[in-house]
């Protein structure tokens, strides 16, 4: 029970530490980068053992009762979300040991990414909807000066427009939040449920609530008619950075908030379920077409970040408890995969200094490791037989076609012939074949760097190992967290007493 | 009912001012209209007609209570928009002294 509260004070804690001395003591920031995600990677695994079956574990922040006071819950789609989140952020905060050394100012990198994580951890544990957007706030904040951290020309503009985007967007959902305040009369997420039942369900404020949470969470999530910044703010960060907003930021501030509050709070009917479908389809097909033309790498991954946002909330718009199960699994995977693949461009951007896929070729002669995981990643994501990503596509079109959507399935399986066809180009362009003459001399990246591009690789090869009976509950409990709907109430307020 | 409507015109104001100014400081002010817009309309919400502070008292009743919930809240919202802001002017003058304008039709680096 006490777990709870440590996934914000532990990255906090780390912010303030590393602003305080990292000026003076170089080895803090690193240090400390190191042992707060690693505990947090830790307390994370430890979280998945405490729900194992089917508890949900709720903290009183200061004492004060739930309906009342603010609380933090957990269950088992809180510590499915948090061990992909403190995952990838630990294999990240490895990356840029070495990655950052190309930036000045180190330790004002890790305090901004330590406050992103508090953020996102945040978001994930509360229990109150307020809190939710103070920690979306902080996540989104520090993300918009992540993007900007370069100050060159392009990082400045990309940040500038993603800011003024989120903001617009978190005005949205605050403005969402304040109407839904107006008619149950409380912020505790289990609270706001229960009144919410005893509404119409066809109430029409409600509906408008429904249309500000879309906007504003979709905008979060890159769907496709709210897409516009990612790709210009996804490659404009430094690497590490593009795969924690590629690889978690867009799915805890919109997936996980968006479905949390859809399923659990206001309940799913319907009209939501067609809505979430429609986007899902519309992101899927028009990332990958939009990434087939790309000739800089990183920018080809951020469309394909949309591409897969779309199978994920595709998948979860289905509804039936397979179609849950496989948008979780392909969730997690792409967390990994998309995590990796920046990891790789900035690898390649690290010791050749491009990213332009013209300017590469033939790197698998001098970048072994980078080159062979990338190899991986892009399989993985393209769904080639062993590799988790495989398994997640395989099982949302079963689901699919479970559901009578077999046009929607088909369409689905076109848009990953799709997504092999824009990979296998990455790595033809820039893996394969004659080394470019120009790039004779560049050597491999630094031995931290490779080992968390080795660890990605390592989890897209044994991901599918997450269908086994013995491994199943922890995806399982999460998607029965969704499905419960609105008795996410009946057991949050139950855990309390 | 009709304070309502106006906070939603300020709020469409706000939005017009992001959309369609070339400007970037503009765009920033926009973006502060749109936020005093949501925090007005919060405040509205928990407002009550000759309503007092609520705070417990032995001596006396107090009827009419205000909920304090939403003025704590916009509180909050007002300090993040604070923070939001002050982040976004800063961006706005270091591309100023990059770009050497304002003019966002002359800042596109970035496309496809």
């Amino acid at each position: 029970m006490y777990i709870l509260p440590l996934f914000v004070v532990i990255p906090l804690g780390g912010a303030f530490l590393i602003s305080l001395l990292g000026k003076r003591m170089k080895a803090i920031p690193d240090s400390l980068g190191f042992i707060c995600t690693g505990s947090l990677f830790l307390f994370s695994l430890f979280s998945v053992f405490l729900t194992s079956n089917m508890e949900v574990i709720v903290y009183k922040v200061g004492g004060w009762v739930p309906p009342i006071g603010i609380c933090m819950v957990l269950d088992g789609l809180t510590s499915f979300m948090l061990v992909t989140l403190n995952l990838v952020s630990f294999l990240v905060a490895i990356y840029s040991v070495s990655y950052m050394e190309r930036y000045t100012d180190k330790w004002k990198f890790y305090v901004l990414f330590f406050l992103m994580l508090a953020g996102m951890n945040g978001i994930v544990v509360t229990g109150d909807l307020f809190n939710l957007f103070v920690f979306l706030e902080i996540a989104s904040i520090s993300s918009y000066a992540l993007v900007a951290f370069g100050t060159e020309e392009e990082e400045l503009e990309a940040s500038f427009k993603y800011a003024i985007m989120g903001s617009v967007a978190s005005s949205f959902i605050l403005l969402g939040i304040a109407l839904l305040y107006s008619i149950a009369a409380t912020l505790n997420m289990a609270d706001i449920s229960l009144e919410i039942a005893k509404l119409q369900s066809s109430s029409r404020i409600l509906k408008f609530i429904i249309v500000l949470f879309i906007m504003g969470f979709g905008l979060k999530a890159a769907l496709i008619p709210f897409h516009a910044w990612l790709p210009d703010a996804h490659p404009s960060a430094p690497a590490p950075i593009s795969a924690m907003l590629s690889g978690v930021l867009i799915k805890v501030l919109g997936v996980y908030a968006l479905i949390r509050i859809f399923f659990n709070v206001i309940g799913t009917d319907k009209t939501i379920l067609s809505i979430l479908i429609i986007l899902g389809i519309i992101s899927m097909i028009m990332g990958a077409f939009l990434a087939i033309g790309q000739k800089d790498m990183k920018r080809m991954l951020a469309y394909s970040s949309i591409s897969q946002i779309g199978y994920i909330i595709f998948a979860i718009g289905i509804q039936t408890p397979l179609a849950i199960f496989a948008g979780l699994f392909h969730l997690i995977n792409h967390a990994v995969f998309k995590s990796l693949l920046f990891l790789n461009s900035g690898a390649v951007e690290y010791s050749a200094d491009t990213r332009n896929l013209d300017e590469m070729g033939g790197l698998n002669n001098r970048l072994i490791i980078t080159g062979h995981t990338s190899l991986i990643g892009s399989m993985s994501i393209s769904g080639i037989p062993p590799l988790s990503g495989f398994w997640s596509k395989l099982l949302i079109i079963l689901a699919a076609v479970q559901a009578k959507y077999v046009g929607l399935a088909i369409v689905a399986i076109l848009v990953s012939i799709l997504t092999l066809a824009y990979y296998l180009r990455l790595q033809r362009d820039a893996f394969f074949g004659r080394l470019n003459e120009r790039l004779k001399a560049i050597k491999e990246v630094p031995w931290t760097m490779q080992v968390s591009m080795l660890i990605l690789a390592f989890v897209c090869i044994f991901g599918g190992l997450m269908l086994i009976p013995f491994l199943r509950p922890f995806l399982h409990n999460a998607a029965d967290a969704l499905l419960e709907g609105r008795n996410y109430a009946g057991l949050v307020l139950g855990a309390v007493k | 009912m009709i304070t309502y409507f106006l906070c939603l015109a300020l709020f469409c104001v706000g939005l017009y001012c992001v959309l369609r100014k070339r400007n970037l400081i503009k765009i920033i002010i926009g973006l502060g209209i749109i936020d005093y817009a949501v925090n007005l309309f919060f405040v509205l919400i928990g407002y009550r007609h000759k309503g007092r502070a609520p705070i417990l008292s032995s001596t006396q009743e107090i009827k009419n209570m205000v909920d304090p919930i939403p003025q704590a809240l916009v509180l909050t919202a007002i300090v993040i928009g604070l923070a939001v802001t002050a982040l976004i002017v800063a961006i706005a003058m270091r591309l100023y002294e990059k770009y050497g304008t304002f003019d966002i039709t002359k800042i596109k680096r970035l496309k496809g």
